[in-house]
């Protein structure tokens, strides 16, 4: 397999790597990097428990291929917020029970986030919507939706 | 009063799982660390005729490639009948049999390496139907024959009962094969230890039954095999069997390698090998009086296996002794069949055996209170179970209450029963209806086996707590339940206890966490673990004070003399030596089944619920919307009740997806289903809104009163969609999943193979 380099932040860190052309960003993340939060579960884009934010946008990451990452700026899970600083979504699905088995969680979290930056005050349709690629198989949904909710009030106070 | 006890406390894993500081299995590494790839077989019943791996063995990068030549010890495992090869040899039963693994420096190399194994096959007629394979000229699967097991119930005399009867309705009904769809595929990394032994870290659910199977594949002492368990990616019953193959075939890679070996499922190998929830055919007949009592009640299931037993003698086992739901029946005769193809194999999911049970028995309550021209509700407060009733075993109902009639009750008013059966809305194109289902589950195992947990706890120097314990946390809570129960009774901060993990060298034996029964045995052992504990503190603060007594009371240690938090009693009992650690056992109280007479008293105690759906049916295009459930479910006492409604919302979703969604579609034993683009589980698009309620009636037998929730959430909403669809339209669905065929057309159109 060609092998290619490739210059990009993640989490705000510069990274340059030569990895065969065909390495997903899901693999350069986990297996390169080492950033274990964003899950693989499926390698077909139809679970969502890979998504991570590219350029601001969410993507499946097991479906973006390592030419694409070149000067792009991806956020993952644990760019979100640390322990000592959760992100208010982080707090608000703490705080509305919406984890279970978690591994759906890191995925819900950045499509959640890619909603909540381009429209603060979503209705509950567009909450839906929003994780409508992101199965979960624990929590029904109804507690994630209410975190989301939470998190977009806990983010216009703050403001 | 309690402090943490039956209190919403935030989940004890959460901040991990928000942050992605998790550690799934996938995310476990060790330097020097091998990848393993599994061969498959290409036929779901073929004899394997040769099997050469030369080629795959000079291929660079290559470690290892083994076969069943390659295991030392038991080349079978299972957990109730060893009848599932860790490598099939000479025969493949079904599609997702493993013929070889190979280790190599990395993934691709593996993989290159599974193409270069070359294994030639003849092809053997299969059977795909667990009827046909009953038959006596079906191909047998196993050299013992077709039938895993029967089961009956034999209560009174059912010819009498049904001349005894006005009417007598006759119906069957039909079960899919469904996918757990745990998020998290499954990953184990195994390494060999200096001691002579192997780690096996990964999303195990049952610990020790994958110890016991992987020291047997081994030829090692158990103690030599130490299973450590990571977070689980969810499980629903999944993670049992398929993973005890998974462990011991990294297992046998490391040990031949003297590396560690990462084995992971793509989603594709996962729905190809992993085992299934049993489709069922169901065959009832039901004798009614006029007045809509019911006098005797017969059925017949077979439930599909697969290719391997796994766990269908107990599966079936709690479909026959449940078969005819919570209601008073004189006259009972079940008899159940779980029969081998060479289809994938079935086991353990949520539920396991009632929701097929219930989809016809609660289906079937409907129909006979429509041809009795009675409400559904009415009928079922009829013949529903009270406190001091007899069950259809012939178990008498006296050491619980017993909560039918409550929980049904509230689910009648919370979706507004007598409102939506009169008006239902809708207009010409789109109908709505409201319908209804309820059950009893017995807690815990039963007379499955012996009913037994123990879970260590320990205090350090500083007044710190750590538990030990051998329950698996897949999402459910236990481990916060624990925590909480710990907190409560050795009236320690909760911020102060830690869980560590499952360890199968560190924990004591708990039996498998399944059977909605972690709370009941684990809340109980960490129960009696605290209390043990707690004995011997105010026996050291009784010393310290020269005391003629010492109790503890509202989380407060107490001589006459004085008052101590925990920190300083513990502080106490240090100075005077005292050892702070203890383990704690549970046993649920004794039981008996009488197997040959198919009578007896199977649980030592039931739980209730009911689900009520509205629905609205598009009758041009079969579309079935479920806008609103209501869920009552009594649980004795809900330890911690955020995480209760947690799980009612979680069982909700998953039986709207049994209900109306999902098929792991078979055909001739190849699954025409490879991945979620072609499984569909409900997504935040799908779920209705919830009502959640939890009754409790504290439970004599369960720690602080708990009995169990996760299973019963998950075994009503599909017969309860049924019911409203034929409120709406009028038509009888006998068939899962409801889908825009079956409600259109009212039969399957079959996909073609690809």
């Amino acid at each position: 397999m060609k092998k290619l380099t490739v210059n990009f932040t993640v989490n705000g860190e510069r990274v340059r790597l030569r990895v065969p052309a065909n390495r997903t960003l899901l693999d350069i993340l986990r297996e390169d990097l080492g950033l274990t939060g964003t899950k693989r579960g499926c390698d077909t884009g139809e679970c969502g428990a890979c998504t991570v934010l590219m350029n601001g946008r969410s993507v499946n990451s097991c479906l973006v291929l390592a030419g694409e990452v070149e000067g792009a700026e991806i956020i993952t899970v644990e760019g979100l917020g640390g322990e000592e600083a959760l992100h208010p979504l982080q707090e608000a699905f703490l705080e509305e029970d919406a984890v279970q088995c978690g591994f759906c969680i890191p995925g819900m979290l950045m499509s959640a986030k890619y909603l909540l930056d381009r429209n603060p005050d979503p209705s509950e349709e567009e909450i839906r919507e929003a994780i409508s690629g992101n199965l979960c198989r624990c929590t029904g949904y109804i507690p994630i939706i209410r975190a989301i909710k939470r998190a977009a009030l806990k983010l216009k106070e703050r403001k | 009063m309690f402090k943490y006890v039956n209190r919403p406390v935030k989940r004890v894993d959460a901040l991990a799982k928000v942050t992605g500081k998790a550690l799934y299995a996938e995310d476990i590494s060790f330097p020097g660390m091998l990848y393993g790839a599994v061969l498959r077989a290409e036929h779901p019943h073929a004899k394997i005729l040769k099997i050469n791996t030369a080629k795959a063995k000079r291929i660079k990068g290559v470690r290892a490639v083994i076969t069943a030549d390659d295991i030392p010890g038991s080349k079978l495992v299972g957990v109730v009948k060893l009848d599932q090869p860790v490598f099939a040899w000479e025969r493949v039963r079904y599609i997702g049999d493993g013929i070889a693994a190979v280790a190599a420096e990395d993934m691709d190399t593996a993989r290159k390496a599974l193409s270069a194994i070359e294994v030639d096959y003849e092809v053997l007629p299969g059977v795909f139907d667990p009827e046909e394979a009953l038959k006596d000229d079906a191909p047998k699967v196993h050299e013992d024959g077709n039938v895993i097991v029967y089961h009956k119930v034999r209560k009174g005399d059912v010819e009498k009962g049904f001349k005894e009867a006005d009417l007598v309705i006759e119906r069957e009904y039909k079960t899919q094969f469904i996918e757990h769809s745990y998020i998290e595929p499954e990953a184990v990394v195994a390494r060999p230890v200096d001691y002579g032994g192997i780690e096996i870290w990964g999303c195990i659910q049952n610990a020790f039954t994958t110890q016991k199977n992987v020291a047997r594949v081994l030829g090692l002492d158990m103690a030599k095999v130490r299973i450590i368990q990571t977070p689980l990616g969810g499980s629903f019953g999944g993670k049992d069997d398929v993973m005890t193959v998974m462990a011991a075939r990294a297992a046998l890679l490391a040990l031949k390698t003297g590396r560690p070996v990462k084995l992971v499922n793509t989603r594709e190998e996962s729905m190809r090998e992993s085992y299934k929830r049993h489709p069922y055919v169901l065959r009832y007949k039901l004798g009614l009086k006029r007045d809509g009592t019911i006098v005797a009640l017969q059925a017949y299931m077979a439930a599909d296996g697969g290719a391997y037993a796994s766990t269908t003698p107990f599966v079936t086992w709690r479909s026959t002794v449940q078969a005819a739901g919570p209601y008073r029946v004189p006259h009972v005769k079940v008899d159940t069949y779980g029969v081998y193809t060479n289809n994938p194999y079935t086991g353990a999911m949520r539920g396991f055996g009632s929701p097929q049970a219930n989809f016809a028995i609660e289906s079937l309550m409907d129909e006979a209170a429509n041809e009795l021209g009675m409400d559904p509700i009415e009928f079922r407060l009829k013949n529903g179970l009270r406190d001091g009733d007899e069950t259809a075993t012939g178990q008498k109902l006296t050491r619980h209450r017993v909560s039918l009639h409550e929980v049904i009750e509230k689910v009648r008013d919370a979706i507004n029963w007598e409102e939506l059966r009169k008006n239902p809305g809708g207009d010409g194109k789109i109908r709505r209806g409201v319908g209804i289902a309820c059950s009893f589950r017995g807690a815990s195992l039963g007379a499955e086996g012996v009913d037994i947990a123990g879970v260590e706890v320990k205090i350090d120097s500083d007044a710190s707590v750590s538990i030990e314990a051998g329950l698996t946390e897949m999402g459910q809570g236990i481990k916060t339940v624990l925590a909480q129960v710990v907190a409560e009774e050795l009236g320690v901060p909760i911020e102060r206890v830690t869980l560590h993990p499952y360890d199968t060298s560190r924990v004591p034996d708990s039996g498998p966490t399944v059977a909605s029964r972690a709370t009941i045995v684990g809340g109980g052992a960490a129960q009696a673990a605290c209390w043990k504990l707690r004995e011997v503190i105010l026996g050291a603060l009784q010393e310290e004070d020269g005391a003629e007594r010492a109790w503890f009371e509202d989380g407060v240690y107490r001589t006459e003399k004085n008052k101590y938090s925990f920190e300083e009693a513990v502080g106490i009992a240090i100075r005077r030596g005292k050892g702070l650690n203890a383990v704690g056992w549970f046993r649920t109280p004794d039981i008996h089944w009488d197997e040959e007479k198919g009578i007896g008293s199977p649980y030592f105690t039931y739980v209730y619920g009911a689900q009520a759906a509205y629905v609205e049916v598009d009758t041009e295009t079969g579309k079935v919307r479920v806008l609103r459930v209501a869920a009552a479910h009594e649980v004795g006492r809900a330890i911690n009740p955020a995480m209760a409604r947690g799980q009612i919302y979680g069982g909700v979703a998953m039986a709207l997806g049994y209900g109306l969604l999902e098929e792991f579609e078979v055909s001739e034993g190849i699954p025409l289903v490879k991945n979620f683009d072609d499984y569909s589980i409900p997504s935040s698009l799908d779920v209705p809104e919830v009502i959640p309620i939890i009754v409790e009636n504290p439970d004599p037998d369960g720690p602080f009163g708990a009995k169990s929730l996760g299973e019963p959430t998950n075994e009503l909403l599909a017969p309860a969609i049924a019911n409203a669809i034929f409120h709406a339209t009028g038509k009888r669905l006998r068939e899962l999943p409801m889908n825009l065929e079956m409600v259109l057309l009212g039969r399957k159109l079959r996909r073609k193979r690809k």
